[in-house]
C-alpha cells in the first residue's frame, strides 16, 4: 500500500505589513509552521501504514525551506519525502499547484491513497485537495472524520457534509481530505530523528515534472490573477449606548437588524 | 473550441470511445476520431479510452468571452430542500446580470423531489432552472455530481459559475473549475462585474488581516464560491415566467466508484466553534439564576451560550462550552458578552468574531476595549428586554416572509 501525504509550510503569524501608500502587501511573517491540519494528514497515513504495511511519502510544494517540516515529517514516521520547489513554480492559484502537485504524485509513480488535511491556514480555501484528485481523474472525499475501515483494495471513511454524515467506500487510487480531530498526531521521535538524519529530502524542479508545458505551472498556469490587495475596512470604531435599559435593548436591536445578524 | 484532444499516436481506433460516447458525439473517420457539435463534455470517452488516448484540454488566452455568457448557479439541496445560500447568490448575480444584460440560470441535481425544489427557484429570478433529477443523485457523490454539473455547463456555457461555500460546495467547485481548467476564488466576501464581463472578486487572505481582489481575465467559466450569510437573498418576484428544464441523465452519469454504505441526516446541532452566534456569560452574571436569562436569550437568537473559565470552574457547563486559552476559540458572527470583564485569556480566542457586544455594568471593564457595540448597564434590565425584542422579531417573520 502506498500512501501519499500532501503538506503545506504556511506562514506561522498572520500579521501583514501592508505599504500605506500602494495599498500593497509589504512583508508576511518569515516564521514558518506545518500547516496543522497537515498533521493530522499524515498521522492518519501512519496509523493506516502500521495497519496495512506499505510506504508513506510526504509530498510538498514550496521553497527550499519546507525540509524543515519534512524533517519533522521523518521523525513521525514517514518514508520518503519530497519537495517540488522551482521559481517556475512561483504564483501559483488553485489550478496550477494541485497541477503540480499532481505530476509531482505522477513523478513518484503514482499511489493508492493520497491524503490531504481539510484546508491551510493560510489559503483556508479547502481546494487544492479535490482539485488534485480531478487532475489525476480519481475519485476523492473530502472533509473525513473518520476512518472506519481499509485493506489492500479499498477505505471506508464517514464524510462529514454539514447537514448530513454518510459512511462511503472507495477504491483505490483515490484521495481523502481529512478534518482535524481525525486522530491524534504522534509527536516528533528523538529515536526516528536521529535515525533519519541521513535520510535525504529529495527536491525536483520543473525539468523534473511528465508535462514540459511550462504554461501549466506557476503564474503562467494561473487563471486567477490578484488585482489588488489592501487592508480591510477599519473596525468600526466603538459605538456605546445611552438611555434606559429599555432604548440601550433597542438600540441595539436595531444594529443587529441592519447588520442582517437577525 | 476544443475541449477534447485525440492523440493520434497513442490511438488504436478500438472504437471503445465511439461506442461509449451517450450522445453520439464521436465517429471514426480516416483513421482517425472525430468529434462533433453534439459533445457535452461528460468525458466518458475519456475514462473508458484502454490507450489514455484522450485528454481534455482548454487553451488559456484562446477564450471567446461572447460565447460564454450569463451566470449559473449551483443550487444546493439540504435536508431536501434548497439551502438557503442559494437565494444569496441569486440575489447577487441577479444584481451582477443586470449590469452586463446576462441572465440567472440554475442548475439543481438531486433525487425525488428535485423537481419541485427546482420551481421555488423561479420565484426568486431564475431565468432558466436545469435540473438533473435521478435516484442515484440522491447522496452527494463528488464524481457523479461533477458529471452532472459539468454537463450543465458544457451546454449552456456560463461566464460565470456562483457556488455555496458549503462542505458540499467546496467539494464540488475545485472539480469543476479544474474539469474546464479555469480559475475558482474561494469564499468571496464581495462580488461585482466589470463591463467587460470579469467579477471582481474580493476576498480576505491571509487569514482576514489583508483583503485580495481577483480576477479571471483569461478563462471562462469564471467560478466563485461565497459563504452563507455574506451576501443578501433575493427578494421574490411577482410573476416569474421563467421555466425548469429537465435534463437527460443518462446511467453513465450516476454510475461512481463511490458506493454510499449510509446516510445519516444529522441533527442542527453545532459545536461552538461552528456557532454564528454566541452568547458569553461571565462571572458577573453571578449565579443560575443570571445564567438562565443568558441562556434564554442564547436560544431566542438561536445561537449558544458559552462560559469564561470561573464560570465553568463554578460548574457551569464543560470546556467544549468554554471560551478562552483553556477552551475554544470562536469567530461567530455576533458574539454578546454578558458580565464578562474581558481578561486576555478571554479576549484573545473571541477578537476574531465580527461583532462584539459588551454588556457590563462597570464601565471600567477590560471586555469594553474590545467591543464594538457597548452597554454599560445591569445585565439583568438589559437581557430579558433583549430576549423579549429577538422573540418577538422572529414571530413577526414566522408570519410573513422571512427570505
Amino acid at each position: 500500500m502506498k500512501i501519499i501525504v500532501c503538506m503545506k509550510q504556511v506562514p506561522a503569524g498572520t500579521k501583514v505589513e501592508i505599504d500605506p501608500e500602494t495599498g500593497s502587501m509589504k512583508r508576511m511573517s518569515e516564521e514558518a509552521r506545518t500547516n496543522p491540519y497537515d498533521l493530522f494528514a499524515l498521522e492518519s497515513a501512519l496509523q493506516l501504514k502500521e495497519q496495512l504495511s506499505g510506504t508513506v511519502s510526504v509530498l510538498t510544494m514550496g521553497p527550499p525551506q519546507a525540509e524543515e517540516m519534512m524533517r519533522d515529517a521523518y521523525a513521525m514516521g514517514a518514508d520518503e519525502a519530497t519537495i517540488l520547489s522551482d521559481r517556475k513554480f512561483a504564483g501559483a492559484d488553485v489550478l496550477a499547484t494541485s497541477y503540480t502537485l499532481s505530476q509531482g504524485i505522477q513523478m513518484l509513480g503514482g499511489a493508492d491513497l493520497i491524503i490531504c488535511g481539510k484546508q491551510t491556514t493560510d489559503g483556508d480555501t479547502a481546494q487544492v485537495g479535490p482539485a488534485i484528485a480531478e487532475h489525476l481523474d480519481i475519485p476523492h472525499a473530502a472533509w473525513v472524520s473518520e476512518i472506519l475501515d481499509a485493506d489492500e483494495h479499498s477505505i471506508r471513511v464517514r464524510q462529514n457534509l454539514a447537514s448530513v454524515s454518510q459512511i462511503i467506500e472507495i477504491p483505490y487510487p483515490c484521495l481523502i481530505t481529512v478534518d482535524k480531530d481525525i486522530c491524534v498526531p504522534r509527536l516528533p521521535s528523538y529515536r526516528l530523528m536521529c535515525r533519519t538524519k541521513e535520510r535525504p529530502v529529495k527536491t525536483f524542479g520543473f525539468k523534473d515534472m511528465p508535462d514540459q508545458n511550462l504554461s501549466r505551472y506557476g503564474l503562467i498556469g494561473s487563471p486567477t490573477s490578484v488585482e489588488k490587495m489592501f487592508a480591510p475596512p477599519e473596525t468600526e470604531k466603538q459605538v456605546y449606548f445611552d438611555g434606559s435599559s429599555q432604548e440601550k435593548a433597542n438600540a441595539l436591536m436595531n444594529i443587529l437588524i441592519s447588520k442582517r445578524i437577525l | 473550441m476544443d475541449f477534447l484532444k485525440f492523440d493520434s499516436d497513442k490511438c488504436s481506433l478500438c472504437g471503445i470511445c465511439v461506442k461509449k460516447c451517450p450522445f453520439g458525439a464521436l465517429s471514426i473517420e480516416s483513421n482517425t476520431i472525430v468529434l462533433n457539435e453534439k459533445c457535452r463534455m461528460c468525458r466518458l470517452c475519456i475514462r473508458n479510452c484502454p490507450e489514455k488516448a484522450i485528454h481534455f484540454e482548454q487553451q488559456i488566452n484562446s477564450v471567446d468571452k461572447n460565447v460564454w455568457r450569463n451566470f449559473l448557479i449551483f443550487a444546493e439541496q439540504e435536508r431536501g430542500d434548497i439551502h438557503p445560500v442559494v437565494f444569496e447568490l441569486l440575489g447577487e448575480a441577479r444584481k451582477m446580470a443586470a449590469k452586463v444584460g446576462y441572465q440567472v440560470r440554475c442548475v439543481i441535481i438531486g433525487g425525488t423531489g428535485t423537481s419541485e425544489n427546482a420551481r421555488k427557484l423561479l420565484e426568486y429570478g431564475a431565468d432558466k432552472v436545469y435540473v438533473y433529477e435521478h435516484p442515484g443523485f440522491e447522496t452527494f457523490r463528488a464524481d457523479c455530481y461533477s458529471d452532472a454539473v459539468s454537463d450543465c455547463i458544457a451546454s449552456v456555457k456560463p461566464s460565470s459559475v456562483l457556488i455555496g461555500a458549503t462542505s458540499l460546495g467546496r467539494s464540488l467547485a475545485p472539480r469543476l473549475s479544474t474539469r474546464f481548467h479555469t480559475g475558482l476564488t474561494a469564499d468571496c466576501t464581495t462580488l461585482d462585474i466589470k463591463a467587460n464581463t470579469d467579477m471582481i472578486q474580493i476576498r480576505p487572505a491571509f487569514g482576514g488581516n489583508i483583503m485580495a481582489q481577483i480576477a479571471i481575465t483569461h478563462s471562462r467559466p469564471q467560478f466563485a464560491t461565497v459563504r452563507y450569510r455574506v451576501m443578501d437573498p433575493a427578494a421574490k418576484v411577482p410573476h416569474p415566467t421563467s421555466e425548469v428544464i429537465r435534463c437527460p441523465v443518462s446511467e453513465d452519469m450516476v454510475r461512481s466508484k463511490i458506493g454510499v454504505v449510509s446516510v445519516n441526516i444529522l441533527e442542527k446541532k453545532k459545536t461552538l466553534e461552528e456557532e454564528e452566534i454566541i452568547v458569553a456569560v461571565g462571572r458577573g452574571a453571578g449565579n443560575e439564576a443570571g445564567a438562565a436569562i443568558c441562556r434564554e436569550l442564547a436560544e431566542a437568537l438561536g445561537g449558544q451560550l458559552a462560559y469564561t473559565r470561573p464560570m465553568v470552574e463554578n460548574g457551569f457547563g464543560d470546556t467544549a462550552h468554554q471560551i478562552g486559552l483553556s477552551g475554544r476559540t470562536v469567530r461567530p458572527k455576533l458574539i454578546i458578552t454578558c458580565g464578562v470583564s474581558g481578561a486576555i485569556q478571554f479576549t484573545s480566542c473571541m477578537t476574531g468574531a465580527e461583532y462584539i457586544v459588551a454588556i457590563n455594568n462597570d464601565p471600567n471593564a477590560q471586555i469594553f476595549k474590545c467591543a464594538n457595540y457597548c452597554i454599560v448597564h445591569d445585565l439583568y434590565e438589559i437581557v430579558p428586554r433583549l430576549t423579549s425584542l429577538v422573540k418577538n422579531r422572529k414571530e413577526g417573520n414566522d408570519h410573513g416572509i422571512s427570505l
